[in-house]
């Protein structure tokens, strides 16, 4: 075997804290790592948030962000111990023989620079090579990561090209030096699904043919087994488990990996539509001083106690549809019938009965609730609001609603800040919950999340589905979420509803191209997936 | 989340064939000419609608009405307010803002001399204060929450805690008092003059030995804020991915500031440096004052005690012009600056 | 919560309560009366004159207790009515938008594009100054800046998705203000209290100082600033006292505004 080309033992990373109102103190977020990568070799490193994973990353580089400080163990690249390594010899490793590939390009390119400046800058500054090889080279990356106008595109500056396209930018910019090792941080997580599939493969034609080594970091083991050869799992700063791409993904030994895999193994049977809760019909819609509609003659419907799941991308339209269906945006044209009632257009005007049977779920549940409340105070305000309970018969109906969201006592005195995240997500459901709902809107109730902890909410909602008898309209761009509630699937693209119908009708071939394309675009876990999807495609995607 | 906002971002006019960035500059132009209309109305208003006018002023508490009448009459102060206006406006467009009423001399010739010496002195304070304000705000960012950022925020807080005809009397105090009893060796140096008396015909070296205390004291004040507010922008330029991305470049410190941090940097400290100019703008009258010094400070002071109004509205709509034109040179200079305006789409 | 409190934070709460104290029992606590002549011409500090005498042999001690009385007195009313109408207008621009904002905002940054010394120059040379029309005066130039920040405050608050649920669900405006925007400016809201009131105690000095503030035989810190200048060339320092009791006051109410928004951010009811 080859001596490896970084060479991780015993690392061990401490950050400062600053709890206000306490003293700061040290903590450790990685306790002791090991791992290796050989040269040409891609190492995934996997973890929820808080895995330790980027600061990892970054640690092979000698840097640490913010108050992070690497405290012990050691990092050799190419034999030498970056971690004892002086100012000039770290200098000389970053931007040469390991560079970074960072989760938000859009940040990381300075904008008041054209984009080949940036690219060649380490190249040239390192020594590696002269301006004119570096731009050839620059360009010869730009042609082969499939980025238009190879030639011209480095005269730009950042905000002039597309997310996706800056992304393999940045990608272009980390091998330009021809380093020895490539610290990809979640470079496909900003993007929509369409495009990530995209950058995922010119990603991995860059790797193979420049023969760089790579540690691939994501939160999502389905796009890292499409790239790697080995994958370490990470949890709270400790290795899970670790193992070659392909036992990782087929046969996972520890439980946390197990479960990982089978995430979003939910199965939901899906039920037939009956006469319909709401019912939506010709909306088009267009926000105030703007000039072009955002949705288009939009006709949908949800059944009583189904879920009717909206997906598209960014920019399709969904969430607009929401607002019109709260009321928040009066449409344009077009009418809203809820429980066989006609909703007025706009919401100060709409009966409190409607506004009482149609409720909300935010995606960020951080910002949803008052910080200022206590969990009590926030799922108690509508019982009191809708039904007038006071004193012992609220605080009961208040501890009945935390049992159903799994809490259980304890927590009615406790602030939002208190919370996990996926605790935020339970309290905003008791919430929409109390109110005795016909319809709750979820607006990407478990993008923010990590997945396992979205699995969770899924898995409650599907339940508090069977007891209440409540319809759902799910907003989402996470077709693997659509899979394992919806009864029923509206595919929007560009403020238009481009396929409706039952789940089974919808996932059913044939497809229209945009539906073809955002769903053969969906991770899946499984090795060589994105070779295969790439071979069928019949549409270039949305965000190029 | 993302389409909810996409639409609220407006591009430049439509139709319109110019560079975007023309467009921006001549809109924020044009609403600054508005600004300085409604600013001289404004202050001509204030004078208005409040009790007492130039004919009070004059004749005192104890006037007779028809004494009164008579010299509102003479005065053409029974005119409606917006005649009145328009002829003052037009006067102070044309430089001839009319005369005093205490001393019947006319206000331009008095401001022209005092202005020059207003403007020697914010100069002089410009030019030592904005430099060193950069250097001190690059060294606070450079050694951030240690010992020299420490005493330099400590010493900042203190001098914006103090107004400044406080500063100045301390450092007349020191410098051109207490400094006499100081024996050196023999040698005593010579105080600083607590009077700033300047007056044609005196050499540059004088007037600034003459100017030293009141130049120091405008630097110290304007120094602290803008320090503070250097400070602020560098660490906000320094926190952002670019300069992460520049440093996992392998790049010297030197290199990073230098190509990265600096172009960005330029906006917000032009912006903090105009910001500080115009507020030099108001320090100058109390600083003016303690030092006895001939400018415009001091003769708007006087003025208001005078009850002078006619000097009242031409100094503070000079003063308030000079203060909007600095914040437009300012967001001008910010607009420029923008590479998203710069290089449209 | 007292046991929390930051040691910078406590000193500057126990110099900010020692002023305010000092300035409401003045008439006990001040060993002279305030107009009385006691002794001679700029005394030196002494038992019987701790500070010593000012310009016409009033006891110093005497005057600084008074002026601080004037001074922080002014500034406390001219706070409050400037906090009053700039919160108030300001919640209720952001509330409402649409035109009334537009009008409102638009006359604010017509006041604030003019330094407020020069309008408040403008003005007193119309007027006679008495401390009412100082308050008024010092008041409502300030409120701008509240207002400013009350509505960039309020205007964040409401586009936040927890007052767009309490919307949704159906409240009345009266509750959105009080019960969702309200808790959540008030620390920002209560921090800006305290650096407007340092600076119209600053305010309020320099006019004094330029002898258009508070009139003789009142006395005020910039007052005396004002009427012990001329010793300051003979070396008599009595004009610098008012210079320590601005400073550290002004650094202690700071020391407590800085403490207040930063706790904010804490964990309990925080707002990140």
């Amino acid at each position: 075997m080859t001596e490896p080309l970084l060479k991780v033992r015993g690392l061990k990373i401490g950050a400062t804290v600053y709890p206000p109102g306490e003293k700061p103190h040290d903590i450790e977020i990685v306790h002791g790592v090991d791992f290796d990568v050989a040269p040409g070799k891609v190492l995934g490193l996997i973890g929820e948030s808080g895995a330790g994973k980027s600061t990892i990353g970054l640690a092979t580089m000698a840097y640490g962000r913010g108050g992070v400080k690497l405290t012990g163990g050691s990092v050799e690249v190419n034999g030498r111990d970056v971690l004892q390594s002086g100012t000039r010899d770290v200098r000389r490793l970053r931007g040469a023989e390991v560079t970074y590939v960072s989760q938000s390009a859009a940040a990381s390119f300075n904008p008041a620079k054209q984009i080949m400046e940036q690219v060649i800058e380490a190249a040239v500054g390192q020594g590696k090579f002269s301006r004119s090889d570096a731009e050839k080279r620059a360009v010869e990356l730009f042609t082969k990561l499939g980025l238009p106008d190879p030639q011209n595109i480095g005269n730009r500056y950042p905000h002039q090209v597309s997310g996706g396209q800056l992304q393999r930018c940045m990608t272009a910019l980390a091998l330009c030096p021809e380093p020895d090792l490539v610290v990809f941080d979640e470079p496909t997580t900003a993007l929509d699904v369409t495009t990530q599939i995209d950058v995922l493969k010119a990603i991995k034609d860059a790797i193979r043919d420049t023969g760089v080594a790579a540690l691939y970091i994501t939160h999502d083991l389905a796009v890292v087994a499409q790239v790697s050869d080995h994958i370490m799992v990470l949890r709270h700063g400790n290795m899970v488990e670790y193992g070659t791409t392909d036992q990782i993904i087929n046969a996972p030994q520890q439980e946390y990996t197990q479960a990982l895999v089978s995430v979003r193994s939910i199965t939901h049977e899906e039920k037939q539509p009956t006469e319909p809760v709401l019912r939506v019909q010709g909306i088009t819609a267009r926000y105030k001083g703007t000039k072009f509609d955002v949705l288009h003659d939009v006709n949908v419907e949800i059944s009583p106690g189904q879920t009717l799941a909206v997906v598209g991308e960014s920019g399709s339209g969904k969430s607009t549809l929401a607002r019109v269906i709260t009321g928040l945006l009066p449409p344009r044209d077009g009418t809203i019938t809820f429980a066989g009632r006609k909703l007025s257009p706009d919401q100060p005007s709409r009966a409190r009965e409607d506004l009482r049977e149609l409720q909300m779920i935010y995606q960020m549940a951080d910002v949803a609730m008052n910080p200022r409340q206590t969990v009590g105070t926030i799922i108690g305000r509508p019982l009191e609001f809708y039904f007038g309970l006071r004193g012992a018969e609220k605080q009961q109906r208040i501890q009945e609603l935390l049992d159903e969201i799994e809490l259980g006592t304890g927590f009615q005195d406790r602030y939002p800040a208190e919370l996990s995240g996926g605790q935020k997500q339970r309290v905003c459901i008791a919430r929409a919950l109390a109110a005795k709902p016909k319809l709750i809107i979820c607006d990407e109730v478990t993008s923010a999340l990590d997945p396992l902890v979205a699995d969770g909410i899924l898995k409650l909602l599907l339940e508090l589905q069977k007891i209440e008898d409540v319809a759902y309209l799910f907003i989402t761009h996470d077709l693997a979420t659509v899979k394992a509630i919806a009864d029923s699937i509206a595919v929007m693209y560009q403020g238009k509803v481009q396929r409706y119908g039952t789940k089974s009708e919808v996932l059913t071939p044939p497809f229209d191209d945009y539906t073809d394309l955002l769903l053969s675009s969906v991770p899946e876990m499984k090795l060589g997936w994105l070779e295969e999807v790439i071979a069928h495609r019949k549409m270039e995607s949305a965000g190029n | 989340m993302a389409d909810r906002h996409a639409v609220l971002s407006c591009g430049p006019l439509p139709g319109s064939d110019m560079h975007p960035i023309l467009t921006l500059i001549l809109q924020r132009l044009a609403l600054g000419l508005l600004l300085l209309l409604a600013a001289s109305a404004l202050i001509f208003g204030l004078t208005e609608i409040l009790p007492g006018d130039a004919a009070q002023a004059i004749l005192g508490q104890s006037a007779t009405p028809e004494s009164l009448a008579n010299l509102r009459e003479e005065m053409g102060l029974n005119r409606p307010a917006l005649t009145r206006y328009a002829e003052w406006l037009g006067g102070v467009v044309t430089l001839d803002m009319g005369n005093a009423l205490t001393n019947k001399l006319p206000i331009a010739d008095q401001i022209a001399s005092r202005m020059s010496n207003t403007l020697f002195l914010a100069f002089w304070a410009a030019i030592i204060s904005v430099p060193l304000a950069i250097l001190l705000g690059l060294i606070a960012v450079r050694f951030q929450n240690r010992w020299p950022d420490k005493v330099i925020s400590g010493v900042t807080l203190a001098s914006i805690s103090l107004p400044e005809f406080m500063i100045a009397y301390i450092l007349i105090f020191f410098f051109a008092v207490k400094i006499m009893t100081l024996n050196i060796f023999g040698w005593t140096p010579t105080p600083f003059p607590s009077f700033a008396n300047i007056y044609p015909g005196m050499g540059l070296g004088e007037k600034l030995f003459a100017i030293a205390l009141p130049v120091a004291v405008l630097t110290l004040v304007v120094l602290a804020h803008m320090m503070r507010m250097t400070r602020a922008a560098i660490l906000n330029v320094m926190q952002s991915a670019y300069i992460e991305t520049a440093e996992l470049k392998g790049l010297t410190t030197f290199a990073v500031i230098y190509r990265h941090a600096f172009p960005n940097a330029i906006a917000p400290i032009v912006n903090v440096v105009m910001i500080n100019l115009a507020y030099l703008v108001v320090g100058v009258v109390v600083v003016e004052l303690v030092f006895a010094y001939p400018g415009m400070g001091q003769y708007l002071v006087d003025a208001v005690v005078k009850r002078d109004v006619p000097v009242v509205l031409a100094c503070g709509v000079i003063f308030a012009a000079v203060y909007i034109i600095l914040n437009i040179v300012a967001d001008v200079v910010s607009i420029l600056a923008n590479p998203r305006l710069r290089h449209p789409k | 919560m007292l046991k929390n409190i930051p040691l910078s934070a406590m000193i500057g709460l126990i110099v900010t309560g020692t002023y305010f104290l000092a300035a409401i029992f003045a008439g006990v606590i001040a060993p002279y009366g305030m107009a009385e002549t006691v002794g001679d011409v700029w005394e030196p500090s002494s038992f019987e004159f701790w500070l010593g005498t000012d310009q016409i042999g009033r006891d110093l001690l005497t005057r600084m207790i008074y002026g601080g009385q004037t001074t922080i007195f002014i500034a406390t009313a001219a706070t409050i009515l400037s906090f009053t109408t700039g919160a108030v207008l300001g919640f209720v621009a952001a509330v409402n938008g649409g035109w009334i904002d537009q009008v409102m905002s638009r006359l604010v940054d017509l006041f604030m594009s003019i330094p407020s010394l020069i309008l408040a120059l403008v003005i007193l040379s119309s007027i006679e100054a008495t401390v009412v029309t100082l308050i008024v005066i010092m008041g409502l130039l300030d409120s701008t800046r509240v207002y400013r920040l009350a509505r960039a405050v309020a205007v964040d608050i409401s586009v936040m998705d927890y007052v767009e649920a309490a919307r949704l669900r159906g409240e009345k405006l009266a509750w959105i203000i009080f019960r969702e925007i309200l808790p959540n400016a008030l620390s920002p809201l209560v921090a800006e209290m305290g650096l407007r009131f340092i600076f119209m105690v600053l305010f309020i000095s320099t006019l004094s100082f330029l002898g258009i503030g508070v009139q003789p035989p009142l006395a005020d810190w910039g007052g005396i600033v004002k009427e012990n200048k001329e010793g300051i060339n003979f070396g008599i320092g009595a004009a610098l006292y008012p210079a320590v009791a601005i400073a550290t006051l002004a650094i202690s109410v700071n020391l407590v505004a800085d403490w207040i928004l930063n706790r904010t951010t804490s964990l309990k009811g925080g707002r990140g």
